[in-house]
């Protein structure tokens, strides 16, 4: 036996003590994975399926969910049912079940596509802006660097209700109201300050021993922050963009404020979504379930980074 | 470095000399400043300018949807007015019992959770990544989907409550009655955010070198000795930059309670965002609201500034 391993085995829990955890560990992620799975499943019933007591668990499921999302339908007589041609599609049949035909798309695709635009446009002015300010002040010396870096970050202290009444009135001066260049420079606003504090600590990991190198070598400042720093940062800065476009995916108080129609996003959409007689919880479950799934993947992809992520690049690892 | 050199000739030799002389031209000093100006115009437009306007209007008559009555300066009106009002009283007291329990439960599951992931069972770091999940979602739809599953008789959490204690499931109605409500937004602040304290303290309790235990274990002291001696005490500022984090960011909710209960019943769960957001966005009391934000800037600045000194002890580890 070495000297190694028998320290090793001081430190190692026990075989039962794993066991024990593993268990617990496992329990809770299985009894906190429930409300998710349960609004994923919703998506697949029947409206009267999704209200039944006691619920039902077992089910057949049925498409009427994603299509009462992407539809309006209007409620119409047996009669005039009838006199129309066969139905076109699935989701024309679940649709003539309940007596109604399909009027047209819902918003949902629109409001979709508002949250991509929106989320996407501010992730990219941010990070730009972001990773020229953490270089800066990643480098050089800036008079007040700790306090201007304070200053960045408390931007992102104050709540957002706050912000939102003069933006509001400044919005509705500028006539930025309700347009998606308005809510991209509110997010980018918001985000640019997680991004300079996370690409601060991706960059400080850099050595400076790299681009002194470049300069001796004949490179200006500039060029050896564009051809060996923003490579060495790639991670870092892929890591920071997810961070940004996931908070400005997610982002509510000021969309349901500053938006209502043309530049509205998904968050406040979906809760809008109702039925004849109250909420259409299947469609609500297929709209949440597309619009959350990209988060659960991004959320995979990006583990191993969630950590500086969450604590502004203070707790690394 | 080989490979930064070959890049350096050809980006030298590809370089127009004019360019070249142009770029080189500028001096280090003069970089920083151009790389951080962009961020810090962006926020002085988007936060400082704004949050000026605020602390204008907060000495003002003005209402949003009476933009051309004449503005009367009323002094410090709106501050005395706050500060007396027992409904801003209320708001303040429900965001204390929000905050308050939603840190302690947090913080003690995510704790207990931390300390059994680090038992390092097989496939503990799969199950991490499961039980993260939930902290990356909309706040918005999650409080949107948490409400069908509190809905009293149809909803899951009401039967698998029955299910396990025999109550009637429709004989209690977590969004709906007064003394429930509060617990209800509590209950779904911590399914979400209970990964985000068990994250950060996994961190503080890796950054504990195995030595310490070793030596502890040399001079026979007991697993429970160690935990209380070594454990905590080492995991201790990561345990706080989690709950100063968590404290700040609950103490400006607004969107999951918004879109769960509303604040109601009644007011029961009317927290201070959502009292502001009333004030300034349905009853258009442009000037009240204004001084009631700036109210709320200084309480998480002063916390911010705290958070601050905190995170900087953490970083000196």
């Amino acid at each position: 036996m070495s000297g190694a391993s028998t320290a090793h085995s001081v430190v190692e829990p026990s075989a039962t003590s794993k066991r024990i955890a593993a268990f617990l560990v496992i329990l809770y992620a299985v009894v906190t994975m429930v409300p998710l799975a349960w609004i994923f499943a919703t998506a697949w019933k029947t409206p009267p399926d999704s209200i039944s007591y006691p619920p039902k668990i077992v089910f057949d499921p049925s498409l009427e969910g994603y299509c009462n999302l992407f539809t309006t339908r209007t409620r119409q007589t047996d009669e005039y049912i009838e006199s129309l041609g066969p139905p076109q599609g699935a989701c024309e049949e679940v649709t003539r079940k309940r007596e109604m035909v399909i009027a047209g798309p819902s918003n949902y695709i629109p409001r979709f596509i508002n949250s991509l635009i929106i989320a996407f446009g501010s992730t990219f002015l941010a990070v730009s802006l972001g990773v020229f300010a953490a270089y800066a002040f990643s480098r050089f010396k800036i008079p007040l660097k700790d306090d201007l870096l304070f200053f960045i970050l408390s931007t992102r202290m104050m709540p957002p209700i706050a912000v939102a009444i003069p933006i509001y009135l400044m919005y509705r001066e500028v006539g930025l109201s309700d347009s998606a260049l308005g809510m991209v420079l509110l997010y980018t606003a918001v985000n640019v300050s997680l991004a300079v504090w996370l690409l601060k600590g991706f960059i400080d990991e850099i050595p400076r021993e790299y681009e002194e190198a470049a300069m001796i070598d004949g490179y200006t400042r500039l060029q050896a922050f564009f051809k060996v720093v923003l490579p060495q940062a790639a991670t870092g800065i892929a890591a920071t963009s997810i961070f940004c476009l996931i908070f400005a995916w997610n982002e509510y108080a000021f969309a349901v404020l500053l938006t209502s129609g043309q530049a509205q996003t998904a968050p406040p959409f979906i809760p809008t979504i109702i039925g004849e007689g109250g909420m259409d919880w299947p469609a609500v479950g297929a709209g949440t379930t597309l619009f959350l799934i990209p988060v659960v993947v991004f959320t995979v992809l990006l583990r191993k980074h969630l950590l500086r992520g969450i604590t502004f690049g203070a707790v690394r690892k | 470095m080989p490979d930064i050199n070959a890049v350096a000739d050809r980006v030298a030799s590809a370089t127009p000399p004019s360019v070249a002389r142009a770029i080189r031209g500028l001096s280090d000093c003069s970089i920083a400043w151009l790389f951080v100006a962009p961020t810090i115009v962006l926020l002085l437009a988007i936060n400082i300018f704004p949050l000026i306007w605020t602390i204008h209007l907060s000495f003002t008559n003005y209402a949003s949807n009476r933009p051309n009555r004449p503005v009367v300066n009323v002094g410090l009106k709106w501050y005395q007015d706050i500060l007396s009002s027992p409904e801003v009283w209320a708001a303040m007291q429900a965001t204390a019992h929000f905050v308050f329990w939603t840190i302690f439960f947090q913080t003690l599951i995510g704790f207990t959770l931390a300390y059994l992931v680090d038992r390092k069972f097989r496939g503990h770091a799969f199950w991490t990544t499961i039980i993260l999940i939930p902290m990356m979602l909309s706040p918005a739809v999650v409080g949107n989907f948490w409400k069908f599953l509190y809905q009293p008789q149809i909803g899951l959490f009401n039967y698998i409550v029955s299910f396990f204690t025999g109550l009637p499931p429709s004989s209690f109605e977590m969004l709906g009655s007064v003394t429930l409500a509060p617990w209800a937004i509590v209950i779904v602040d911590t399914w979400m955010w209970t990964p985000y304290v068990m994250l950060i303290c996994l961190a503080g309790l890796r950054s504990i070198p195995d030595y310490i235990y070793e030596a502890a274990e040399v001079d026979r002291a007991s697993k429970w000795r160690q935990f209380w001696s070594i454990t905590l005490p080492m995991a201790l500022p990561f345990i706080m930059l989690a709950v100063l984090f968590r404290g700040i960011e609950n103490f400006k909710m607004f969107d999951m309670v918004m879109l769960l209960t509303g604040g109601g019943p009644g007011s029961t769960t009317e927290l201070a965002s959502i009292t502001l957001k009333r004030q300034a966005f349905e009853a258009y009391r442009t000037g009240y609201s204004s001084a009631f934000a700036i109210i709320l800037f200084v309480v998480v600045f002063g916390l911010a500034n705290i958070y601050v000194r905190a995170l900087n002890k953490v970083k000196q580890r």
